[in-house]
């Protein structure tokens, strides 16, 4: 018999705000967090328009920012939100054995050193043989480009310096599969504990990509909205206009703990994580499975874990789970898919259950999406209201589910939220979805 | 009543050669494949050699026919992970969908319940490619010009960036080894790429144990692979302080010295290994040959050695000693494989030849093992591959498990004095008495990781 894990920290850090409850009042009022980018000058690129974190300032969140103020940007996204997680828990006031605090994180790489790294390039282009001439780069690399700069941008740093803020010394995880990224590591997380190799865990994500290479990358993809005369309405999933997704950056963080050790300490219990499911494509480096085999699949395990049958309704006559977080990009193809993979598992009862991305609000935090995502989960769950997608006023033939159009929606009446999926699809073909449930003993 | 779990397939791509066979054999021989690097020009850093893989090394030689136009989206990363798969699952006698390449048959395991767990590396755009690009939006000064770069057919077209080809950000996601793995060989049960630096492969392996141990899958591909023989490889570790400066001329099994106290750096390699695991019964079912089971694994985090900036006041209490995160790591292992310190009879340590890292190391393994750690040998490949970063954890798998199989050490280069109480200076292989191997992963970032390999 595996070990119950619950929730007893979240934090976030978006473009709507960081801080737990004042961005969820947003989400609700279907506010948007997009406008002009200006992390660097993007004015002429096809995509001029992000959805930025604004206003934040990582001593907002700890006293001593000194070690961290090197980091990357995303980093400091890690920390703030950690730091609400950790708070919430009230695990800095209880005995925790660090050996048994672990963090599995989905963070993703820091930005490099544009005004070095591209001076660089330059000054070792040789244009009659179209290389760069090695020497040359590495005497501009050399003298211009600093230590700390290139390693904050490796990977594992986010994790790095939130394990060293918060004292983890147990099991301590990095992965980075893009946009499932943060949904894969609660799950790991969710099974570290399962297994017992840990009590606690630190799970979720951060990333910016809103950097030169970054939106460079997926405007050559054409994967992002080019809606440049209306950014506010640009992010538009399940909509039959929808033309890509709108990048966002930010973090989320929630505390894992098993029920043992969370009732030990007598912890305020959030929620309960009930399920984790993890599935590749394996089809193509661009496209989806086109059944949306993968998604479902990943949900399916997801719902097995919970105990719940997913074309079973409960005794109150309603859909056995009551909210799924889409993953909902805005894509053409990704809301097609994932539409069609909710009705494959549901089959009758799919129509039924709200299904909405807060992407169109929040633009894609790339590989911090997920856990942005499952808290707004947790807060369905609180509340008894699911957030709406906003921005669907052209309803998709191929879209035709109950996506909560433009409006959240208080299910307070017919019995609140119990039971949510929360859906996270990579570019390279790793599903992952948790199940996140009110807690009862 | 749990799942056990057996490696029966080895798939290394190393600057020894390709192939476990050339690597093992070179390893025996205490042979070095330190050299100058042609694949990029090293004359303008201190360290002027590296272990790059030998001939001209191209997945093109490893992937199936209909896959070979997806090799030009392939990062050198990408390239090393598909071929390592490739020789993993034909060691195992795998059938699989590449295997098999659109013939009749049928794999020797259902999609679902093939996972992939690959460490993988913050891959570097090749530079000649993005530079290319870059330097058609440069003004006056010949500086870059952002706006040059982006230029909307409205603002008059032509940007430079439109000269990068359409998918290139899909060549350099670290998630991409991965991928093309799961989509060469049809796995579709649970996948993931973990990136914490030389831990990477470990943590991959102790993943995708757990994953078989629940039930999740049968069979995963898992290790690492990477290759940070690059211009900003090479810079980055040069800024570091981790690489040995050396010239051309250096004799190459001289340069990298595990655990010598005046040991000036590592040298940076590049390959992986990517080891089949299986569950036991099943393997056991199909007549498959088992190399070692994996008895063990357990993780753990300290604060970062090498890297002053976060360690701090809260980072490092009274209670932390150097070492701690390996020590924590092999204790769990150890714990989890139901055995003491004292029935390891080898051990594949991370062993750079950086001498914090190394002190750091040796620390921690002292802590466990005691006085006993002079008797217990250590399996050092850095001084005959350098340090391949995400590809080490599965190099450090694939000789540990080659150990195992033999029951044989291989030869030890070390042109250093190594320091006292450890068993790591040069000697020349032997035959030995192998029942439990550790294999111990750490970190620049402070991940570390221990597996423990059975005979079986």
């Amino acid at each position: 018999m595996s070990k119950r894990v619950v929730i007893t920290g979240t934090g976030w850090v978006t473009p709507l705000g960081s801080d737990i409850d004042s961005v969820w009042a947003r989400l609700l009022k279907g506010e948007s967090g997009i406008g002009p980018v200006t992390h660097f000058d993007a004015s002429t690129c096809a995509t001029n328009f992000a959805s930025e974190v604004k206003g934040f300032k990582l001593s907002q969140f700890l006293d001593d920012v000194a070690p961290h103020e090197m980091a990357s940007i995303g980093t400091h996204y890690a920390l703030g939100a950690a730091a609400q997680a950790w708070k919430q828990s009230g695990l800095a006031n209880a005995k925790v054995n660090r050996r048994r605090l672990g963090i599995y994180l989905g963070s993703g790489e820091g930005q490099l050193d544009y005004n070095n790294f591209l001076a660089s390039n330059l000054a070792g282009w040789k244009a009659e043989t179209r290389t760069v001439d090695g020497g040359a780069w590495a005497k501009h690399a050399l003298a211009t480009m600093t230590a700390v700069r290139e390693i904050e941008q490796e990977p594992n740093l986010a994790m790095s310096h939130v394990a060293a803020e918060f004292g983890c010394r147990g099991p301590a995880f990095n992965c980075m599969t893009a946009c499932a990224a943060s949904t894969q590591a609660i799950g790991e997380a969710f099974e570290i504990i399962r297994h017992g190799d840990a009590d606690v865990m630190f799970a979720g994500g951060s990333h910016s990509m809103i950097h030169l290479l970054g939106m460079t990358g997926f405007i050559r993809l054409t994967a992002m909205s080019q809606r440049r005369d209306n950014p506010q309405s640009a992010a538009r999933p399940f909509d039959q206009t929808r033309d890509g997704f709108v990048m966002g950056e930010g973090a989320g963080m929630i505390i894992l703990e098993s029920l043992e050790h969370a009732r030990k300490r007598g912890a305020t219990i959030i929620a309960e994580l009930a399920g984790y499911g993890s599935t590749a494509d394996a089809f193509r480096i661009t496209d989806i499975q086109p059944d949306g085999r993968g998604a479902a699949g990943a949900m399916a395990q997801a719902l097995k874990q919970a105990g719940v049958s997913p074309r079973e309704v409960g005794t109150d006559g309603r859909p056995p789970v009551q909210y799924i977080s889409a993953h909902g990009t805005g894509t053409k193809e990704n809301d097609k898919i994932e539409t069609a993979a909710v009705k494959a598992l549901f089959g009758p009862l799919a129509p039924k259950i709200p299904f909405s991305s807060v992407k169109s609000m929040l633009g894609h935090l790339i590989q911090a999406a997920g856990a942005v995502e499952l808290i707004t989960c947790i807060k369905a769950i609180e509340t008894g209201i699911v957030p709406p997608t906003m921005n669907l006023k052209n309803p998709d033939p191929v879209c035709d589910l109950d996506y909560v159009p433009n409006a959240a929606r208080d299910l307070n009446a017919e019995g609140g939220v119990d039971l949510c999926l929360s859906n996270s699809f990579g570019f390279g073909g790793q599903n992952d979805t948790v199940a996140v449930r009110r807690f009862r003993d | 009543m749990s799942r056990r779990v057996v490696i029966t397939g080895i798939g290394v791509v190393s600057p020894l050669g390709v192939g476990r066979g050339p690597f093992w054999d070179g390893l025996c021989v205490g042979k070095s494949a330190i050299a100058k690097p042609t694949i990029f020009d090293a004359s303008g850093f201190a360290t002027k050699l590296a272990a790059q893989l030998p001939g001209e090394f191209s997945a093109k030689d490893f992937v199936p026919k209909s896959y070979r136009k997806a090799v030009k989206v392939m990062a050198r990363d990408s390239e090393i992970a598909v071929a390592a798969a490739k020789l993993a699952a034909e060691d195992a006698g795998l059938v699989t969908r590449g295997s098999l390449d659109g013939a009749p048959g049928t794999p020797t395991y259902p999609s679902d319940r093939m996972g992939c767990q690959i460490g993988a590396g913050l891959i570097n755009a090749e530079t000649d490619e993005l530079t290319s690009a870059l330097a058609t939006s440069t003004n006056e000064l010949g500086a870059f010009d952002y706006r040059k770069w982006g230029a909307v057919e409205s603002d008059g077209g032509g940007g430079g960036m439109n000269n990068l080809q359409p998918l290139w950000m899909l060549k350099y996601l670290p998630n991409m080894l991965a991928c093309h793995v799961t989509i060469i060989h049809g796995c579709e049960g649970p996948s993931n790429t973990i990136t914490c630096a030389e831990a990477s492969g470990l943590l991959c392996m102790g993943e995708g144990m757990r994953v078989i141990q629940r039930d999740a899958a049968d069979l995963c591909f898992t290790g690492g692979c990477e290759s940070k023989v690059n211009l900003m490889g090479a810079l980055r570790w040069t800024l570091l302080n981790r690489l040995a400066p050396c010239a051309e001329t250096d004799s190459p099994d001289s340069i990298v010295r595990p655990f010598d106290p005046g040991a000036k750096g590592t040298v940076l390699g590049e390959g992986g290994g990517l080891v089949v695991l299986e569950e036991r019964e099943k393997a056991v079912a199909r007549g498959a040959s088992i190399y070692a089971e994996v008895a063990g694994f357990g993780a753990a985090h300290s604060p970062p050695p090498a890297y002053e900036e976060i360690r701090t006041k809260q980072s490092l209490s009274n209670d932390d000693q150097p070492g701690d995160g390996v020590r924590f790591a092999v204790e769990a292992a150890l714990a989890d494989a139901g055995i003491a310190a004292g029935d390891i009879d080898a051990i594949v340590p991370t062993g750079s030849g950086i001498r914090e890292e190394d002190v750091q190391e040796a620390a921690g393994l002292r802590a466990v093992f005691g006085e006993r750690l002079a008797r217990v040998p250590m399996i050092t490949v850095t001084p005959s591959v350098g340090q391949t970063v995400a590809g080490h954890g599965g190099i450090q798998l694939a000789v540990g498990a080659l150990a195992v199989k033999h029951q044989h050490l291989p030869a030890r280069i070390n042109a250093g004095t190594v320091a006292s109480g450890l068993n790591a200076g040069a000697e020349s292989q032997r035959p030995a008495q192998l029942k439990h191997v550790l294999v111990v992963s750490t970190a620049l970032g402070g991940q570390n990781a221990a597996a423990v390999l059975r005979r079986s």
